[in-house]
Formats: C-alpha cells, sequence, structure tokens
C-alpha cells in the first residue's frame, strides 16, 4: 500500500511525532497508513528478547524481563518524553523517530519567516550554512542503546522481509537519516546479550520530565572477571545518527572498570562528539558533558550486582 | 428564496458543513466508547480526539492546550491508561474504553480525587486540573499506595503553570488514604 501510495503517505503508531509534525506542516501527506494492526509482545528467551515494533515505550520500560536483563534498554525506553506520551509512543517510532533540529522543528509561520531550510522547503542550512547539507540531531533515546546491545530490526516492506543490524538503520544525513526504504516498516528489534552483560543509559535534557535528549550515553559492557572483555559506547543527540565512540571502546578492553579508567574512557569517548548550535542549550556545553554522561553511564554499569543482571 | 438562504447559512453547523464540503473533507461514521456510552459519530477523518470530544460531542471538561504533545492539558485515559487526545486519532480508538474528566464523577458524586483537590485547593486557574486528575486516577487504580516520588513521575506529562505542585501531591496522597 506504501509502495502505491509513494512519498504522499506515511506510517503512523504512536503518532507523538508525526501528528505534532503534520501540525507544523514538517510533514505533508494525503494519506496515512495505521500500523495498529501489527502485533505487540515481548517475547523473552533467557539471552535474547525480540520486541515488537508495536510495544509501547511504557510496557518496554516496565517489562520485568527486561528490566533485568535488558535494564538499559528498559531506562532509555522509560526516559522517552512524558508518561502519557510514552502510553502511545512505540519502540519502532522511537527507532525512526526524525532528526531534530532548531531551525526545523519551528511552526509553518516561524520556518517561513526565517526562511525555509534544506530539510524542509529550503535549500540551505541554516546552521551551517555553507555546508551542503543536513545537520539535524538524531533523537532517539533507545537507537543508541538498541545499537549498544547489538539489536537487529526486522523490516518487512513490498519486497519482503529483511533483517538489519540498528547500526545499518541510520545514515549520517539530518534529512535522509534512515537507511531503510520509504516502503518499509520496522516490525520488530531483536537484543541479545551473554550471562555477563551490563548496560546503562543517561539522558540530558532541560527538563528532565519531558524533553528530548540533548546528549546521551548507551553503554553495554561484557565483563570477563572484572575486566572488560568487550564493550559499547553509543552517543544519542550530539551527530545526525547514533555515534559510536570506537576508540573509548577500543580503549577499556581488557582494563578494570575503576574510576580513573572510567573518567579516562569517558574523555576519549567525548572527542568524537561534535554538537552544532542547533539544539537546547549551548552546544559548548553539550560538547563537555557528553563526558560526563559517558563516565556516569559507565559507573552505573560498573555497579551492577552480577547476580542482578547475570 | 434569498432570505431562506441568508437564514440557512447562518445556522453556525451548516455552515461548518458547507465550508467542509467545498474543501472536499473526507467524513468517516465512527462509533466510540466514551464514559461507558457508546457513541455514533460523523465527522472529518482527520479531526484529533480532543477536537471530536470538543467540538462533536459537546464534553468540552478535556482541556486544548498546547496541541503538540507539550503541556498534558488534553490528557484523556484510553483503557485506564492516560493519553493525549490531541495526538490521538479518533479512527484508531473504535473498540477503546475513552474516559474523560466527565466520567470520573458517579452522578452527583464526585471523585475522592475531586474531592481532595477541592478541599485542597489543589487548582488555581484550574486549566490543567482534569488532565491531572485522569492522570492521577490511573496511577492510583495501577498503585493504591504511591510514594510522593511516584506521583510525580505519573503526572510528569501535565504541566501547571500557576503555581507550583505542591498541593497537587499533597492532594493526590489525600485521596490515596481515603481510597484505601
Amino acid at each position: 500500500m506504501a509502495a502505491e501510495l509513494g512519498p504522499r503517505a506515511m506510517f503512523v503508531a504512536g503518532g507523538t511525532d508525526l501528528f505534532p509534525k503534520l501540525k507544523r506542516r514538517q510533514f505533508e501527506v494525503d494519506s496515512l497508513i495505521g500500523l495498529d494492526f501489527l502485533p505487540r509482545a515481548i517475547r523473552n528467551g533467557s539471552d535474547e528478547c525480540v520486541i515488537d515494533a508495536g510495544v509501547t515505550l511504557a510496557h518496554a520500560s516496565h517489562d520485568p524481563h527486561l528490566n533485568e536483563r535488558f535494564s538499559g534498554y528498559a531506562e532509555a525506553a522509560g526516559h522517552v518524553s512524558s508518561p502519557p506520551l510514552r502510553n502511545a509512543g512505540t519502540i519502532g517510532g522511537n527507532l525512526c523517530v526524525d532528526t531534530r533540529c532548531n531551525y526545523y522543528d519551528m511552526t509553518y509561520e516561524w520556518r517561513k519567516a526565517a526562511g525555509f531550510c534544506l530539510k524542509k522547503d529550503g535549500d540551505i542550512c541554516l546552521v551551517a550554512p555553507s555546508s551542503p547539507r543536513c545537520w539535524a540531531v538524531s533523537s532517539s533515546d533507545t537507537a543508541p542503546m538498541a545499537i549498544a546491545l547489538g539489536g537487529v530490526v526486522t523490516l518487512v516492506g513490498a519486497s519482503g522481509e529483511r533483517e538489519l543490524p540498528v547500526t545499518a538503520l541510520y545514515r549520517d544525513d539530518g534529512d535522509r537519516y534512515m537507511a531503510k526504504q520509504p516502503d518499509e516498516v520496522v516490525t520488530g528489534l531483536r537484543l541479545r546479550r551473554s550471562p555477563n552483560t551490563r548496560s546503562a543509559y543517561v539522558k540530558l535534557r532541560r527538563r528532565g520530565s519531558i524533553d528530548f535528549p540533548i546528549a546521551g550515553a548507551a553503554v553495554a559492557v561484557e565483563l570477563d572477571g572484572d575486566r572488560v572483555e568487550s564493550c559499547r559506547i553509543v552517543l544519542s543527540a550530539v551527530a545526525s545518527y547514533p555515534l559510536e565512540a570506537k576508540a573509548a571502546e577500543e580503549f577499556l578492553k581488557g582494563r578494570r572498570l575503576q574510576e580513573d579508567v572510567i573518567r579516562e574512557a569517558a574523555e576519549i569517548a567525548s572527542r568524537p562528539a561534535k554538537p552544532l548550535d542547533n539544539a537546547d542549550l549551548s552546544h559548548f556545553w553539550r560538547k563537555r558533558m557528553v563526558r560526563v554522561v559517558v563516565e556516569q553511564a559507565l559507573a552505573r554499569a560498573s555497579d551492577q550486582q552480577p547476580g542482578l543482571d547475570g | 428564496m434569498y432570505a431562506n438562504a441568508v437564514f440557512t447559512l447562518s445556522n453556525k453547523d451548516v455552515n461548518q458543513l458547507h465550508r467542509e464540503a467545498l474543501r472536499d473533507v473526507e467524513r468517516v461514521v465512527l462509533t466510540l466508547d466514551v464514559n461507558g456510552e457508546a457513541r455514533q459519530l460523523l465527522v472529518p477523518s482527520h479531526k484529533t480526539l480532543l477536537e471530536v470530544l470538543r467540538e462533536d460531542m459537546q464534553l468540552t471538561g478535556t482541556k486544548h492546550g498546547c496541541e503538540l504533545g507539550e503541556c498534558g492539558t488534553c490528557t484523556v485515559l484510553i483503557d485506564g491508561k492516560p493519553q493525549l487526545s490531541c495526538l490521538l486519532l479518533p479512527i484508531q480508538l473504535q473498540g477503546r474504553a475513552i474516559t474523560t474528566i466527565e466520567g470520573m464523577a458517579n452522578g452527583s458524586d464526585l471523585h475522592p480525587l475531586q474531592v481532595a483537590f477541592a478541599e485542597l485547593g489543589a487548582a488555581q486557574c484550574g486549566y490543567c486540573t482534569p488532565g491531572i486528575l485522569l492522570a492521577a486516577r490511573s496511577l492510583l487504580e495501577e498503585n493504591p499506595r504511591p510514594a510522593r516520588d511516584e506521583i510525580r513521575e505519573a503526572l510528569a506529562g501535565n504541566l501547571c503553570r500557576c503555581t507550583g505542585y505542591t498541593k497537587i501531591l499533597q492532594a493526590v496522597e489525600l485521596a490515596a488514604d481515603r481510597l484505601r
């Protein structure tokens, strides 16, 4: 159906991102295709969990199995927006949430007065006018955590079904930020862990009760005894896609998660983050705070008791 | 004849119908379960639940705020859980139980939360109150003994711009005590 209708149709699940954007004419479509018919279950295995894309963020954040075994993911889902929006918003929707920018997330009249931007109706980026690309910020909380936990999404479209690592779902482009085909729907997310995996998510935002992230750190650490066997650190809201801090991951391998090691790893992890002046609060401060959120997330992951997560 | 036409067009509802007909608005017949009553409606398919409640069902207790999902004043309960009616399409809600503030009292008996809010003065201008009452009701149905932080968390999506939240939190605690 989506393939037939083309770009004048969009999918709607929870609608918490889509409807405000339709009202502000950031999206202009003739048809909406409701995804309410998709299943909404969480299937738990001991080291694997398959979450249907229609599961609400509230459901995922309260699920006892996710909280016990994929605690970082449950935390990330529980930090999206506010409680009534989590009751409507879905985990598939949060993976596909539109990128954000101070020059784009405005009413039509505001954007018309300021001059339209590259992402909608215009031809230049108002944040970096000399740049040929859009710098809108990836603002999903669950996507970095899904990447840290090695998540794989199932996509269903007109040409069939396929699986894709979550990390391959995004592109470094604020405008065309998703690598999936427009007629493809995310129908499920599979997370995997070993018994020694610890995960945590720390989010920075202006109001703790509602806002999108302005910086965030998702970490998943696999321990061998008290040493790090492998680790993934993924940053939210500092680039147009969830940014993996690979140098810090390498640095942590084989080391103990002690205070000084964590501090140094956080410093390394913050280097690739280059936030621009297009989200809430000052981008210099956001850059400095990346180190802090990574440090907090690593400390939280290292504090988790083996019995709890093992 | 001409006078008749003027008279007909001066009728607000008919006038609106004419405008919508001119814009070729697609309408749908829906059955919504609102406050335990099944209601059949003919509404434009693009209207939000908030607009249908207020404009087509005259249930104006649900307030119209930011329209963008930030303020929480349009909160209603969908199958007992708070959601924002400004971001819901009625076409997606057939067969689901919708509760608005009008469905909170039992006849002339106010819900204990409403009584506690009135007694403690937990409302100033009152615009956020319907949404807060419904979010609090959903919390107490799930968790009859919420801690202060749990109440804060449950009401995190409902903004009050008049005053602080202390009296609101106290009123929810008082109602929780009385409901036990």
